[in-house]
Formats: structure tokens, sequence, C-alpha cells
């Protein structure tokens, strides 16, 4: 599903470019999920974006759903992200002038992917219904998580990416998100690519991978 | 299209939540396009009625043989020509007033059957079977519907005349000019008690043979086949053109400084939106299409606005039009459906070319970067840099203008230069003196309020440019309404020094009351002007010959002379000109000038030069026993008479009786200095209007701004509540920076204005009138003005400050803990 190889970035800054990412390589099968943990600055977030879509590489590959993210230009990578992925945000990223309702359906509506019955489903094993004509600003951050949560999901596709999804929330509240991310993702067929400081949520994913300063730390990935 | 689509929905949904500022877009749209679309709407009417003036007699080119000596010209001159095989046609204008009191015409007789083949009678062909009512007894009166209905006249009706005549039954027709009557020939002659007289021919233009004698003395060629007023005209509708353009750039700082925001405010959606897989191209496209209707929506009710104020206006612009140039206007708006659809274009361009900055950002907006506040001040500080250096290039261009340029169009550039300048630095002068303000001594919250106000300059910057340009518009422009109030009413109470002016019918008369005058007890003296109309280097000039009276020597007020000008003058050795043909001219006192005569050229010396305010043609006074020896047998124009203040109105009224004349012709000094003073009031009441409605659009601007940066206030405020500031202390304090930011840029904007009159009085009004005006600041004016100004910065804050008075301390508390 995911094939990362040899993969450099780096940011420019007053003082010279700063290296993110030093030749990092990473393969994750369909359907498996995988927990990216490492230190502030060790370039996860980096190689999810690049995943995403969202930044440009410097050097490597980065085949994806067998496609080559890294020969993409901003048109097909634009449609890599409307269809190919669900993102899911530390900060919800929702559109505050949308209702609940709406968010949900948004991505999968530009993705021309729109199913009734699907997002209905999603509603409720969300537990949002009754929440559906409220505006995100009216809602608590675990209900915000889970209203992103349904909106990565409502286009079903074939990778979900999740940036620290639990960060922002308490234990409790953290804990029911993660367990609807992992039921929903295992009940779609989708593969999860998860960002995490935490080791009791890398814990619940089928493997962990570390990077260190840019690197995958050798010897650190472990399964569950 | 989905993608656009869905896209749109969400960007769309923002308004929704934010009806503030979609109000604050809308507005800026509706004021900019009503303020333009209004003015374009008056000068559209004014120049459709002159098009149609022009096109009376239309169709084949034709050109007019006009008197040489201004005078009427007797029948036998058409038949004579025509015997000898020139098609020429004799056409006779003069002008008459109903009975009742109700209004003027001016009436248009023309011989239809001899007209040019092929020519256009109020834009319809002359076919003879159409011109039987027209020509057989008792003729027809062809007028346009509107002047029917402002003079309320019915078709079919004939209505009384002041002088005893009746009109021929009344016909509308399309292609009429407003206020002209068009009758035959004969008719008019009738009307104008003119028999056997005509006013000129009309030939075709490819006729270009030489007159034979005595005609081809008599008789001089012009070419130019319509009435000159678009020529007279352009410049009065330049400075309405100007004025609305100001409004409308006024206006586009609103729909900028609303766009802008809302870009800034919707930068976590274009990311999301992005992140969610909308391309560039989609999500561009989807930010012009909501541009687009909201410029369709706010350009709606703009179009709809402008059309009501052009109506509002229009009564005083057509009389303006009318007591400066003659011309008439339809008092009535007709405007075309391209009228409509360019209001409608002029709002979206307009609304383009404000939301170009906001788009261009929204294009390059990185998709990961943090749109930290700070971050948006250093691209302001950038901003301000560009805009710094725009203002400098402007400065430039209006010295350049100002400098080589000679004609209205530098003018204006230079004018333009001059405020964009002004706008644009007017961020960084502001910036600098808040740095000026003492910093020794100050407490901590006076170190706060001081940087606090900086840091509220790039949000609250444009609006304060829109009310920099609006108060020195006001400023400017009040101060030249005013200084030429002063200096036009001085002007008349020295040029209208006789107590009665009287313009006899014909020379006849003139002697007879020559004779009369004398004999009456009332009459102190009376000084006779003879008077014709010559062109000079191309110029329409009226030549005045007078005698030497005290009326002249002591109350004609002079701008510049040579020694003893008046004995120059009588003893025939040199003319006195009005300003504006002086400039036109290019001619200083001392200066010969070449005149041309009945005979060969004659070229006196210029004695002095006088101001001749409101007049589009330019004067000569020359001694009358000059105007004698050049130009033979010039009439008797005007004849002015001094005498006792009280007896005025029994002498009127007697000489009214005793020489069967209208009241048109016998007018005392006081009510042709009401007439002319009543021309100007209403020359520049839409001058006043605009420019208060501008100053109402900058006004809003600053509302606007305040509004949609109080709603962000509430989290720079929360640090100082926190550490023990009270509400009523921050609304104090919040109310204070608004007045202070306000107050400074009355400050600039007082120079600014005064800079402005300065430029209208001494470069624009010279350039489109040719006379010029002394600069004059009136305090008491400016004072008001700052009340206003402050009175409009305490309105535009007030709603601002009572959002955040009714604001809970738990709103405070949340503001203060989400910016941690």
């Amino acid at each position: 599903m995911l094939d990362v190889e040899d993969l450099y970035k780096s940011y420019p800054t007053p003082q010279g470019p700063l290296p993110v990412l030093q030749g990092v390589d990473l393969r994750l099968e369909r359907g498996g999920s995988l927990a990216l943990m490492g230190e502030s600055g060790s370039g996860k977030s980096t190689l999810l974006h690049l995943v995403a879509g969202l930044d440009s590489v410097d050097r490597g590959r980065i085949h994806a759903d067998g496609k080559p993210l890294h020969e993409m230009g901003e048109r097909e990578l634009a449609e890599w992200r409307r269809c190919g992925i669900g993102l899911i945000f530390q900060q919800f990223n929702l559109v505050g002038s949308l209702t609940v309702a709406d968010n949900l359906a948004f991505q999968a509506r530009l993705a021309g992917r729109h199913d009734a019955g699907w997002q209905a489903r999603l509603v409720e094993q969300l537990g949002l219904g009754e929440l559906l004509h409220r505006y995100p600003e009216q809602l608590s951050g675990g209900q915000q998580q889970r209203v992103a949560l349904g909106r990565a999901l409502a286009a079903r596709p074939a990778l979900v990416l999740a940036d620290e999804p639990t960060g922002n929330l308490d234990e409790a509240t953290a804990e029911q998100v993660l367990h609807l991310l992992l039921e929903l993702v295992a009940g779609s067929g989708s593969t999860l690519l998860m960002v995490t400081h935490s080791p009791q949520v890398a814990a619940r994913l089928q493997r962990t991978v570390v990077l260190r300063k840019g690197r995958v730390h050798p010897g650190v990935e472990a399964s569950a | 299209m989905s993608i656009v689509r869905w896209t749109l929905r969400a960007l769309l949904s923002h308004w929704r939540r934010h009806p503030v500022q979609f109000f604050s877009l809308f507005t800026g749209l509706w004021l900019a396009t009503a303020l333009l679309t209004g003015v374009q709407a008056i000068n559209g009417q004014a120049r459709e009625s002159y098009a149609r003036a022009n096109d009376l007699i239309g169709g084949t080119p034709h050109a007019n043989l006009q008197p040489v000596d201004g005078q009427p010209l007797p029948q036998e001159a058409f038949t004579q020509l025509r015997r000898e095989g020139w098609p020429v046609s004799p056409v006779l204008e003069g002008t008459v007033q109903l009975a009742d009191g109700s209004g003027r015409l001016r009436v248009m007789g023309i011989e239809p059957l001899s007209l040019p083949p092929g020519s256009r009678m109020a834009g319809a062909p002359t076919k003879a079977g159409g011109l039987i009512d027209f020509i057989s007894p008792p003729g027809q009166g062809w007028i346009a519907a509107e002047t029917m209905q402002a003079l309320d006249l019915t078709e079919g009706a004939t209505q009384p005349l002041a002088n005893g005549e009746a009109l021929p039954p009344l016909h509308a027709r399309g292609g009429m000019a407003p206020g002209v009557l068009m009758v035959d020939i004969g008719v008019a002659q009738r009307l104008l008690q003119t028999p056997g007289e005509i006013s000129r021919l009309v030939v075709p233009a490819a006729v270009q043979s030489t007159l034979p004698p005595p005609w081809d003395t008599r008789l001089r060629r012009d070419d130019g086949a319509d009435t000159g007023l678009d020529g007279l005209t352009d410049s009065f509708h330049l400075n309405l053109t100007a004025l609305g353009l100001l409004a409308f750039a006024v206006g586009l700082f609103i729909v900028h400084a609303a766009i802008g925001l809302a870009l800034e405010q919707r930068r976590p959606l274009l990311r999301t939106l992005r992140a969610s897989g909308v391309g560039v191209r989609e999500l561009l496209l989807a930010l012009v299409i909501e541009l687009g209707v909201l410029a369709l929506l706010g350009g709606t009710a703009g179009v709809a606005s402008g059309y009501l104020l052009a109506s509002l206006l229009l009564p005083d612009v057509a009389a303006s039009l009318r007591g400066l140039y003659g011309a008439e206007i339809g008092g009535q708006l007709t405007l075309s459906p391209a009228w409509w659809l360019s209001g409608l274009g002029l709002a979206l361009v307009g609304a383009l070319l404000a939301g170009a900055s906001s788009l261009w950002r929204a294009a390059r907006l990185p998709l990961l970067a943090v749109a930290g506040g700070e971050a948006w001040m250093q691209a302001h500080r950038l901003w301000l840099r560009r805009q710094g250096i725009v203002a400098a290039i402007a400065a430039v261009v209006a010295l350049v203008a100002w400098q080589w340029g000679d004609s209205l169009v530098s003018g204006f550039v230079m004018l333009g230069g001059m405020l964009l300048a002004a706008a644009l630095g007017l961020p960084l002068l502001l910036s600098g003196m808040l740095r000026l303000i003492p910093t020794i001594g100050r407490s901590p919250l006076t170190g706060w309020f001081i940087a606090d106000a900086r840091q509220q300059l790039p949000a609250l910057s444009l609006a304060l440019m829109a009310l920099l340009l609006a108060l020195a518009a006001n400023v400017g422009a009040g101060s030249m309404t005013e200084g030429f109030r002063h200096t036009f009413t001085a002007w008349l109470d020295q040029r209208l020094a006789a107590e009665l002016y009287i313009r006899p019918t014909d020379e006849a008369q003139a002697r007879a009351l020559q004779e009369w005058l004398p004999r009456q007890t009332e009459v102190e003296h009376h000084v006779v002007v003879r008077g014709l109309d010559i062109e000079v280097d191309g110029h329409p000039v009226e030549l005045s010959g007078i005698t030497d009276d005290s009326l002249y020597r002591e109350h004609w007020p002079l701008l510049e002379s040579v020694d003893e000008p008046w004995d120059a003058l009588f003893d025939g050795s040199a003319v006195m000109l009005s300003e504006q043909l002086a400039r036109r001219l290019d001619v200083r006192a001392g200066d010969a000038i070449t005149l041309p005569t009945s005979g060969s050229n004659w070229q006196p010396r210029v004695a002095a030069i006088y101001a001749d305010y409101g007049n589009p043609r330019g004067h000569v006074l020359v001694a009358n026993q000059e105007l004698h020896r050049h130009w033979h047998g010039a009439p008797v124009d005007s004849i002015a008479v001094r005498a006792a203040p009280g007896a005025v109105d029994a002498l009127a009224s007697r000489l009214q009786d005793a020489f069967d004349l209208g009241s048109d012709r016998v007018v005392d000094q006081a009510r042709l200095k009401g007439w002319a003073r009543q021309v100007f009031e209403r020359t520049f009441s839409a001058t006043a209007a605009l420019n208060s409605l501008t100053l109402g659009v900058a006004g809003v601007a600053l509302f606007i701004a305040l509004l949609t940066q109080g709603q962000g206030r509430l989290g720079q405020l929360a640090p100082l509540w926190a550490t023990g500031v009270s509400r009523a202390r921050l609304m104090q304090l919040n109310a204070a920076q608004a007045w202070l930011l306000s107050a400074l840029t009355l400050l600039l904007a007082l120079p600014l204005g005064i800079l402005l009159a300065w430029a209208l009085v001494a470069v624009i009004n010279v350039q489109a009138f040719g006379w010029r005006l002394p600069l004059q600041v009136f305090p008491g004016q400016l004072l008001q003005l700052a009340g206003w100004a402050m009175v409009a910065t305490a309105l535009a804050s007030a709603w601002p400050l009572w959002k955040l008075w009714r604001s809970r301390p738990v709103d405070l508390l949340r503001a203060f803990s989400d910016e941690r």
C-alpha cells in the first residue's frame, strides 16, 4: 500500500538548509496500521505531510496505492488528497462555518463519493446524531475530533493519515476517539498511518516505527 | 464542477457566520457603484440631450453660413443665393416665453423643403408626405414629450406667449431635444416677431464654392455643425466624473479591506480545503465566482441607488447647465440597458481590482505555513514598504504633471497622483507620528496604548485612507466653493453696478430709448453698450463697445493692467480682455493682439485683463468709437441705467409699458444678481451632495473597519483585563485609540485639503474654464469639518465599544486562555 524509499527533505533557514528527513525507508501493507513515533523535530509529521501530498519531496520515492507521489504535480497531488487519503489533525481543522452534517459530508462530496447510507452509519457509530445541526464551535474537543474522524472516513479512503489525533484530548476522551478510529478503519478496510507521542496509543496499532534525527531508528520497529 | 460547487459552498458559509463582514463588502460595492453610476447617469443624460440638439438637422453633413456681424440676416440672403443655384436652407432661432410665465422655449424655425437631400429633422427623414401638417397653416410645433410634460403642455394645444402670439398645435416627437420647439420658418418669424429675418443658412458640406457678392463679405462659413455644447460642458462633466471616481475609489477601499479581512479569517478554511484535495485552480475559481456573485449583488443595489441619486441631482445639474451654458437637459432620466450593464460591469471590475491582492495571496498560500499574527505583521511591514514606494512614485508623477503639464488631463493626473501619494503614504506617516509621541515618564498602560494603536494600524489603515481622502476632498471642494462664492459675489457687486439693464429689440427702439431715458427724473444717467460676436483665433468672442463712464472706471474689476488702462482704452489704442480669452490667446497686459474686423485686421494693445466668471466664451471691451470704426453698424446690445435704487421698480414698469418690452428685456440689478447667485448655488449643489456622500462613505468605512477589527479585539484586551484593568477603562482606552488615529488623520487631511483646493482653483479651474480664483482658507469651515470627522469617529466606534461593554468576563477569560 505504502512504499517509501530513501526519502530526503530539508527546509531552508537563515543558517542554511535544515535536514529533517535523511533517507527514510518505510513499507506498510494494505489494511495494516503503523504508528510513527519519535521526539519533537524527528521528522515524523514531515513524513506524514509528504505521504499526504501536502509538501514536496527533495529526494527519494513514495509510492502509495501504486501511485508515484514523488512524481506528481499540484493537480495530481490535490486529487490524491481528495480521493486517496483521509486526514485527521490534532487541531481538528473543521470548517467552522459549516454544520456538523456538512463537515462530515464535505470531503466525500469533493471526491464525488458521497454515500448517504455510509454516512448514516458513521454518524451512528460516532454518536453524532444529536449534533448534526450544530457548528464546530458549539462542540467539545472530543466531539470535534469525532466529526473529523467521520469526515476523513466518509469517502472510504485507501489510506488514513492521523497526526496526533488524540493529542488535544483528555485521557478518557482520547481512548474513546482512538477506539472509534481503529474500529472504523478496520471496518472500512483502510490502511492507517498515525503519528503519536504516546506509547500506549502506538501499542494499539499493528506496527510502530521510531524516527530519530530524520532516520528510521534501527531495531526499534515493533509489532503489536 | 462538484469540487468548485462544494468549495464555493464552504466559502459562502463564512458570510452566514460573519454577517458584518458581508454587510461591509456589500456596502462598499453598493456605495462605490451607486455614486459613480449616478454621476454617469447624469452625464449620459446630458450628452444624449446634446446629441439630440446637434441632430435636430442631421443626416447629410452640412455647414452653416453665419452673419459676420452676428446680426439677423434678411430673408433675401436665402432667396438670392437660391436663385444663383446655391442649395441653401434658412434657419431662424430665438427664444419665447410662455404667457403664464411657466417657462421658455428655444424656437428653431426651418424650411424643410429646401433642406439638403437626405437631411433628417429631429432624427427622422424629411419625407414630403409627412410634413404636410408641419408646413400647412396653422403649422405644427414639434417638441420633446418630456418638455411638454415639464411645461404642462398638451398634445395639439396652442399655448399663448408673453408677446401676445400663440404657439401652433404641439406635437410630441421622439428625436426632439429638450427645451426646443421646431416649427416651419414662417411660424418662427411670427412667434419671434421677426418678419423677414433669418439667423443662418444651412448648406451641404460638400458645397465648397466661394459665395457671390455681397454675401462673400457678410457671411462666414462654419463647418462645425453642432451646437458646441459638448465642448462647452465637457469640463463640467469631467468635474462630476472626477468626484464620482473619488467616491468609487473610497468605496473600493471598503471592499478591499473587507475582502482582505475575510481572507485573513479564512486562512484556516483555505488550508483545510487545500488539505482536503481542492486544487489551487479550483480554489481560485471558487473565490472569483464568490467575488463575482457579491459584486453582482452590490452592483445591482448600487446601480438602482445610482439611478435614484441621479434622479435627485438631475434637476440641480440641469438648472446649472441651463444657467451656465444655455444647455437644455431632459429632466427625466432615460437610461439605456447599456448603462445598467456598464454599472454592473463597473461593480465586477471594481470588486476584482479590490480583491486582486487577496486572490493573489490566496493562490500563494502555503499549505503548511502557520498563520501567526507575527507573520502577518511582517507581511504587513513588507506591504507598507511597497506602498511607500508607490506613494513616492505617485508624488513624483504629480510633480511632473504640475511642472510640465498643460491640459485638463495633466491637471487631473496631478490631482490623482497627489491624492494617491497621500493615501498610500498615510499608514507610514501615522506610524511615524505615533512613534514620535514622547516615551519618557509614561505609565505601562500609556506604553501599551501607543504600541497597541500602532498594531491596529494594519487593520484600520484602509479605512483611515478613505477618511483622509474624503476629508481632504471636503476641505478642498469646500474651500474652493466658499472662495468662489466670496469672489463671485464681490465681482457681481462690482460688475453689475448699474441699477437697470435694458436689451432693446432693435436699433430704432434703442434710439427711442436713448431719447426717452434722459427725460426721466429718476434716471441719473445711462450708458449704451454695443456688441457683436466675432471669432479670434478660432475662439468665439463677444465684443462690447462702451463709452467712457464712471460705471467702468470706478467699478469694473481688473486682474492686471498697464498704467492708466481706461485712458488707453478710450483713446482707442487698446482693448481689454477677459481672463479666459487672455489665457487662450496666451497674452498679458501690454501685449498686442489681432482682431478680425469688417475690413482688414486691427492690432490694438491689451490695456487690462478682467475676470469674467461663468462665461464660457471670450469677452473683449473696446471703446465705442473703435467698435464703430472697425465693425460698421454694430447694434446696441444693452443700455445700463443708473437710477435711484428706490425708484427702479417704477421706472422698469414705465419702461415696459412705454416700449412694450418683455420682462426678459428689462432686468434690474438685484434680479440679475439673484439669478446669477442661484445658478452658482445650483452649480455646486451637486458637488456638495457628492462630497457629503463621500464623507458618509468614509464614515461607513471606518465603522466597518472598527467593527470587524473589534471582533478580534477581545484577544488583545484580555491580557490587560486579566492583569486588573477594568472593562470601563478598556473601553475608554479603545475609544481614545480610535479618536487618536482619526485626529492624526484629520491633522494630515487639512493641509492635503488645502493643497487640493489650490490644485482646483489654480490648475483644474484654469484648464477647465480659463480663469483662476484666489486661494482662500476658511478656519470656521475647517473647524466644522473637524467636528464632523470626530462625530463620525464617535459614531463609528460606538457599536464596537458597546459590544465590548456587553462582553462577559467569561468571554475575556476564554479569549485569554485561547491566546496563551
